[in-house]
This record gives C-alpha cells, structure tokens and sequence, in this order.
C-alpha cells in the first residue's frame, strides 16, 4: 500500500509542478510475475513497539549469529539476487510448519519471495536441536520489524518426525 | 515479445518518464549543449575519484544494470539482470551533445549479464544463451527482434547462473559457466556435508568454454573448455598486450559457518582471496580443492578436502595475478586502452567490486571501482581504490544498505571510462579533466 500512495503523491507534485505535462504519466503498474504460488504480503508491524526478547528469543539471536546472519544479514533483508529476506515475508512471519521444514530441509528450488527469486541454495539445519530450531524461529519471526507468535520446541518435533 | 519502444528521457525512469521530462528541462537550462567540453557533475555523482577526473550521470533507474557497452558513436548498450516491460537491453543515446541520455531504446525479451560490442555485432548473453545482432553502420542494431542465437544450452541452476563473456582478436569467443555450488558439496552450503571428489560439477560448469564468435547455436560439444577450477568469474576482458585472457573470479563463501573450529568470523570476512587471473588454455584455478589465502601468499587445501587453513596444496594450481581481500565481488574488468586517462592508466586493469555480503557479521567491503598499473601485460603495481562512494554512506553492515553498487565497466570512444550501478541503474561516466 505504500508504494500506491506515494506514487499519488509524487503524480501530484508533478502535475503541480509541470501542469497538463503529465496526462500521459501514470506510473506503470509494477508488473510482478502474477505466480499465484507465492505469498507475498508484508505483514502489518511497523507502528507497533518492538517485542521484547524472551529469553528463549535472546537464545535463538546467539544461533541466528552463528548460523543465519551471514547470508540472511544482520539487518534481516538478505542480498538482492542471491538470498532472501527474512523481514516483512509471510514465509517467516506466516505458517510455522512450512517455515519449520525450510529449516531442517534447506531449500534450493528458487523460491519466489515477496516478487523476487534469489539464486544461493539455503542449507539444511537438522543439526540444530528442536529447541535451537525454535528459539531461531521465534526470534527472526519478532526481528527486523516483524511480529508473530513464537515456535515451540513441541512442534519443531512434530515436523521433524514427519520429514 | 522481441519489441522496442522509444522513450524520450534524460533520466530514465521507468514507471514515471515525466519526471525525466521536468529533469532535462532542469538539467538543460544549466548545461547548455554544444558548449564544446562535457560539464560533469558538481558532486561527481557522489564519487570519490583521484585529482582531475570528474563524473557525468548519464542515465539512471534503469534497473539492475548489470554489464554495458558503448559503440564508436557513443551509444550505450545496458544488460538488465531482469527484464523491464518486456527488455532486457537497454540503448541509451545523447542527441543534444551534452553527454546526458536523452533517448532510451529496449530489446531483448531474456534476463542476464554479458553485453559486448564489435564493430558489426552486439552479443549479449542470458543465463542459458549468447546472442548476437547485427549493426548498422551507426553501430545500431538493425533487427532487435531476430538475433542469432551464437551459443545455446549453457547450464543454469540458479546459483552462479551469469554467463559473462568477452572476445578476443581471432574470433574466439570465451563464457563464464559459474560452478551451481559454493564448494562442491553434497549438499551445497550445508555443515557436515561432505565434499564430492572429484567434483563432477566441472563437466560442465565451474571454468571458461571457448566457442567461435561466429558460430551458430553451438553448445557443449561445439565448444571446448578452456581453463577450469573457476568457481564464478564475473570480470573476463582480453589483454592485447599479453595476448590472452584475463579474468576476476569470486572465491568461496562461508567459512566460518561451515567450519567455525578452524576459522573466526574475521578470518571468514576477509578469506579466501578474490583473484584476478591471467588464464592461458588448460589453466586450472583450484576450485573446490583449494583457495588462495592472500595472508600467507599460498594456495592452500579447502576445509572439505582436508585442510586446515594453513596445509598448502601440493598441485600445480594457478596462482592469482592479483590477490584481492575476501567477499569484495569483482563483477567486472577492463583493460584500459583509451587515450584520455594519464599515462598510468593505460593498458592498466579496472575492476568493479560489487561489494561483499559474505562477511556479516563483520562489516561488508568493496563497493568501488579499483586500478591496477599494468606493464607489458603484467601486473606493475600495487591496486588502489580509484572510484569511491557509490554506497553513499560511511559504514556499511548489509548490502542493502548501499545506495549503489558498481557492476559493470565499459569504454567510450573517447576513453571516457562508463560504470553501471545495478541497485537503481545508474550509469556513471567518468572523465579526466585535469590535463586541460
């Protein structure tokens, strides 16, 4: 919704500033890919307070440090082409059995995030314990701007049984 | 899909071409045209360069403008890494003299990075393909929408999928084929997976192939590899004074969190060495087994083959002409051949570092454009930093936080010297001032 309003904005201040210039502007529409196999939306987070950090979030930053920071970036965004952002994703923030398995499992099948796809291989991390698993999860999904409740170790369990 | 449209616009944008309109009425009222010399930027751009060179925005917000050519007119042709309303070639052109883009043209219905100009054919590559276009005698192409199709069928999983390429003299054209890993494990990028030996993926991937510039639809078997152990070159440019091929490869990523017994995140922030090599036919650059740490000066043997971050390799690997800190990504090299630069510059070797991700948690480096001194197709002199400040801030933690990252170098007609920025696409031109 922001990007809208501020190509409203910006076309008014151009017809304001060149009047009768701009009826052939328009802003073309950003012309994602349409997949309808993808979630995309940005979570509504941004007015409120950060979460404070329980102390099984504060243990998961110690395993996000050691494992995550180093492609997915201290500031959560990733690297344009290469690996996705972990900020403002439904693929973090959304359902926690998919985001459990990306995890343990890896992934290196191209998945479109927020419109883009991004080339590096995210690795397997069924090293981690069930609780490692779920601190890191409960952490990335209440950083970076997001806010969503926690994972429990109970249920990295019960993904893991199933892979 | 194969179609082109113009544009008239200084400033390309691409969602809003009004906007360019207000700012070449701006920009023409204070930089008359016809003046006889170019007025470059009072802020360079935003660039950091060495006394006497100064910096002309040609063009911005064309996308991820990747790598880029310029013909004997001073045309500029641009690769989108994504296309953009259905063009993956942007043709920039200045009709009023004032080095400004005013006229935008796009072709190209595919992805990619490579772009290169002779003086009858534009080639440009997708992430599976080389395709050429015939020139007018303008240096325009004369048919956007029926390209041959020079090479065909290269691999592309994703990972290291650019295919750059340059040619060189006799026709021979050489491509990048990016290894589809980081260091040939099992399970790419994953602790405890082990190394595959030999690696299998440099059958096909993971060197240099050479095919005939002239060729048509030629794949695999058409070809021949010509140097291998090359995880991902970017920067591939042929140096007339040696006679053959240089290139500037991306070393390996993550070592510390494959191996953090063996290395601290700061010795993962600055290692392996990113190189420029020289390559003659058959070299082999090491990749997977070894990397080259530019600390000790020595190859030594990949953790997933046995090392230990000192044991020195005892194969015959190449040696880099030039060691770089680690992560810093060469996306691009050109041999300076042009006559505007001071002596020191010529035949001399620029290189665009994108600018590194893999050293977080410690802060990134790179995102500049670096020169070194070249001497009878040798290497002469130390590298230094010569165009600086594309990032636009001081410190930078993510890459994300970089305004601009340098990716593409190209020469002008004049030997002005052109850098693409595939963050918002702007195109830099560079141009000494101080000998007049």
């Amino acid at each position: 919704m922001k990007v809208v309003h501020n190509r409203t904005l910006f076309r008014g201040l151009l017809v304001a500033l060149v009047a009768g210039a701009c009826m052939a502007c328009g802003g073309n529409q950003s012309k994602d890919s349409g997949t309808a196999a993808t979630v995309t939306d940005t979570p509504e987070t941004v007015e409120q307070e950060p979460p404070v950090l329980t102390a099984g979030m504060t243990a998961g930053k110690a395993i996000y440090e050691q494992n995550c920071v180093t492609c997915h970036q201290t500031n959560g965004k990733g690297v344009s082409g290469l690996n996705p952002p972990l900020a403002g994703t439904d693929y973090v923030t959304g359902d926690k059995n998919r985001l459990i398995g990306i995890v343990l499992n890896g992934s290196n099948v191209g998945l479109e995030v927020n419109g883009a796809v991004y080339s590096n291989a995210m690795p397997a991390h069924a090293f981690l314990s069930d609780e490692e698993v779920a601190n890191v999860l409960s952490y990335i999904r209440n950083s970076f701007g997001n806010r969503a409740d926690t994972v429990s170790a109970a249920l990295v369990k019960e993904v893991r049984a199933l892979l | 899909m194969k179609n082109q449209t113009e544009k008239t616009s200084i400033v390309n944008g691409r969602s809003n071409w009004c906007l360019a309109l207000l700012s070449g009425l701006v920009l023409a009222s204070c930089n008359p045209a016809g003046s006889g010399k170019l007025a470059t930027d009072t802020d360079n751009g935003g660039l950091k360069l060495p006394e006497g060179f100064g910096v002309l925005v040609v063009a911005d917000s064309l996308g991820a403008a990747r790598h880029l050519a310029v013909n004997a007119k001073g045309d500029i042709f641009v690769k989108r890494r994504n296309i953009e309303d259905g063009r993956g070639i942007v043709m920039l052109s200045d009709t009023d003299g004032d080095g400004r883009a005013d006229k935008q043209t796009g072709f190209g219905d595919y992805n990619g990075t490579g772009i290169f100009l002779d003086s009858n054919y534009l080639y440009a590559s997708s992430n599976t393909d080389i395709f050429r276009y015939a020139l007018d005698e303008n240096g325009h192409v004369i048919d956007p929408n029926a390209p041959d199709t020079v090479v065909t069928g290269l691999i592309d999983r994703r990972a290291h999928n650019s295919k750059p390429f340059t040619i060189d003299g006799a026709g021979n054209l050489y491509v990048n084929i990016g290894a589809y890993s980081n260091a040939c494990q099992v399970q790419d990028r994953t602790k405890g997976s082990p190394a595959m030996q030999p690696c299998p993926i440099l059958d096909s991937a993971g060197g240099i192939w050479q095919f005939r510039a002239d060729g048509i639809r030629q794949t695999y078997g058409d070809g021949e590899r010509y140097a291998t152990g090359l995880r991902n070159v970017m920067g591939i440019d042929w140096n007339n004074q040696a006679n053959t091929l240089f290139v500037t490869q991306h070393g390996r990523d993550n070592l510390h969190d494959l191996f953090p017994e063996l290395y601290d995140t700061k010795a993962s922030a600055t290692l392996p060495a990113e190189a420029l090599f020289r390559l003659d036919k058959g070299a082999n650059a090491g990749w997977p087994y070894t990397y080259y740490d530019q600390e000790q000066k020595k190859i030594v043997v990949a953790p997933e083959y046995g090392g230990d971050g000192k044991k020195e390799s005892t194969e015959d690997y190449l040696t880099p002409a030039v060691a770089f800190p680690g992560h810093m990504g060469p996306n691009d090299l050109l041999f300076y051949t042009g006559d505007m630069f001071p002596e020191k510059y010529k035949n001399g070797a620029f290189v665009a570092f994108h600018g590194s991700w893999n050293r977080a948690p410690e802060e990134q480096a790179g995102y500049m454009v670096a020169f070194i001194p070249f001497k009878d197709g040798a290497p002469s002199g130390e590298w230094e930093v010569f165009a600086d400040g594309f990032a636009g801030v001081e410190k930078i933690a993510a890459p994300d936080d970089a305004k601009h990252r340098p990716c593409g170098l190209a020469q002008g007609p004049d030997g002005s010297l052109y850098i693409s920025d595939d963050v918002t696409g702007k195109i830099y031109r560079v141009i000494y001032e101080g000998g007049a």
